[in-house]
């Protein structure tokens, strides 16, 4: 059972940290704002959750395993809120105009 | 680097990564005081500043050669001046030699808390926490007395008709916030009255609370906040917080004791130390919420009389 418990978390914790990679990997090689910002707020959700879940199977003590679900739940609540507050920002000052201006611009890290 | 908004990120970005690296040298409560107010208020509050000065830097005629030039000098002389002192970690360095050895020995039976970060900030060293709440006092009234305006009287119509159009815009960001923002302030009341146990205090507790106060007022607006929070009662809360602080010195004085000797506060001198920590966090925390708010209220306060004057969502 400790066994399981082990490998599960670390499997767990293998998933979120190659989902984090992988959200680092979209910003950089995405082409413009909105599809960086999409690979980045769905990656990270779903990494955060896998790594807290990973470290709450990992850690015995339930005080710190409280604690962490809290994180969690806060995590869930407030990463795609301000993903979507970015992107709100962005539409509302017309950022994909100002894109198709300078259109060759896909290889300079866009500003939002 | 001209644009300005990418200076202030890089800013916090820079507080984050040196608040983690606090935390690997254990230094707990300085790390959440650098992730709390560098990373935290102080970008917000620069932020802030940037909507009211515009967002690119104006370019220089002359070259800051002279400017490079002191940079360098004083840069290398700090250098110099470090091939002086001991060696990093070394035991026989005179920080861990001087006063260290009596905190970490003595502390739990002279102040009786266990997190030793808070009986040295709070009791042994009480004078400097004290200047530190008198400084951040005075900022707060220079910012109001630099800054201060009179009140724009809005009445209710345009309030209403602000906010309907803020609702449409910002409904998922108003909905999520206002679920968070009473566990942001319990959270603060926690990192508050468990700065003696753990990680906290007055200084963090108090920039969370006004941080959840900074995102109100930024979602529902200036109007709305200022009908919820009364800026002269932020003034003299203030006000109150130092006077508790001090006032906790003075009754101990009044009981024979030293200034800030809180055993003079309760028959039992441990009792008392506890007593005396708790009342000047309190007053800590009171004292930097409310100058926080202020600080921001009247930032914000300037921004509407901006030449430039657009609609106040930020």
């Amino acid at each position: 059972m400790d066994t399981l418990i082990q490998v599960s978390s670390s499997i767990l914790l293998l998933i979120g940290s190659f989902l984090c990679l992988s959200g680092g990997v979209g910003i950089l090689r995405f082409p413009d704002f909105y599809t960086r910002m999409h690979a980045v707020g769905v990656t990270e959700t779903l990494a955060t959750t896998m790594i807290l879940i990973g470290l709450i199977l990992h850690n015995p003590d339930f005080l710190v395993d409280v604690k962490l679900v809290i994180i969690l739940l806060m995590t869930l609540f407030i990463s795609p809120t301000a993903s979507h507050a970015l992107a709100n920002a962005a539409i509302h000052n017309d950022l994909s105009k100002q894109k198709n201006d300078t259109s060759d611009s896909g290889v300079k890290p866009s500003k939002p | 680097m001209k644009d300005l908004l990418a200076v202030v990120m890089l800013l916090g970005i820079y507080s984050l990564l040196s608040a983690s690296f606090f935390v690997l040298m254990d230094a707990v409560d300085v790390a959440f005081t650098e992730a709390a107010v560098g990373a935290g208020i102080s970008t917000l509050l620069m932020l802030l500043a940037i909507t009211m000065t515009g967002r690119t830097e104006h370019p220089t005629r002359h070259k800051p050669l002279l400017a490079l030039a002191v940079v360098v000098v004083t840069g290398s002389l700090l250098i110099y001046g470090t091939l002086d002192m001991p060696y990093f970690g070394s035991a026989e360095a005179p920080i861990h030699q001087h006063v260290a050895p009596r905190y970490i020995n003595d502390s739990m039976q002279e102040i009786g808390v266990p997190n030793i970060v808070t009986s040295v900030l709070a009791s042994y060293r009480a004078f400097d926490t004290f200047g530190e709440v008198v400084v951040i006092f005075t900022a707060g009234m220079g910012v109001l007395a630099l800054l201060s305006t009179v009140r724009r009287s809005e009445d209710n119509e345009t309030i209403d008709s602000f906010n309907q159009s803020m609702h449409e815009q910002h409904l998922i960001l108003r909905i999520v916030s206002k679920m968070m923002i009473p566990f942001i302030l319990l959270f603060a009341l926690y990192v508050q009255f468990h700065g003696d146990f753990g990680p906290g205090g007055g200084f963090q507790a108090g920039v969370i609370f006004a941080s959840a106060i900074f995102l109100y007022t930024m979602l529902f607006g200036m109007s709305t906040a200022r009908r919820v929070i009364n800026q002269s009662f932020i003034q003299i809360l203030a006000a109150t917080g130092v006077l508790l602080y001090g006032s906790v010195g003075v009754v101990s004085l009044l009981n024979g004791k030293e200034f800030f000797d809180y055993s003079a506060l309760s028959a039992d001198p441990v009792a008392g130390q506890h007593l005396g920590i708790l009342l000047i966090e309190l007053g800590v925390g009171i004292t930097v919420a409310a100058v926080m708010v202020i600080i921001f209220f009247n930032f914000a306060d300037r921004r509407g009389y901006s030449p430039d004057k657009e609609s106040e969502d930020l």
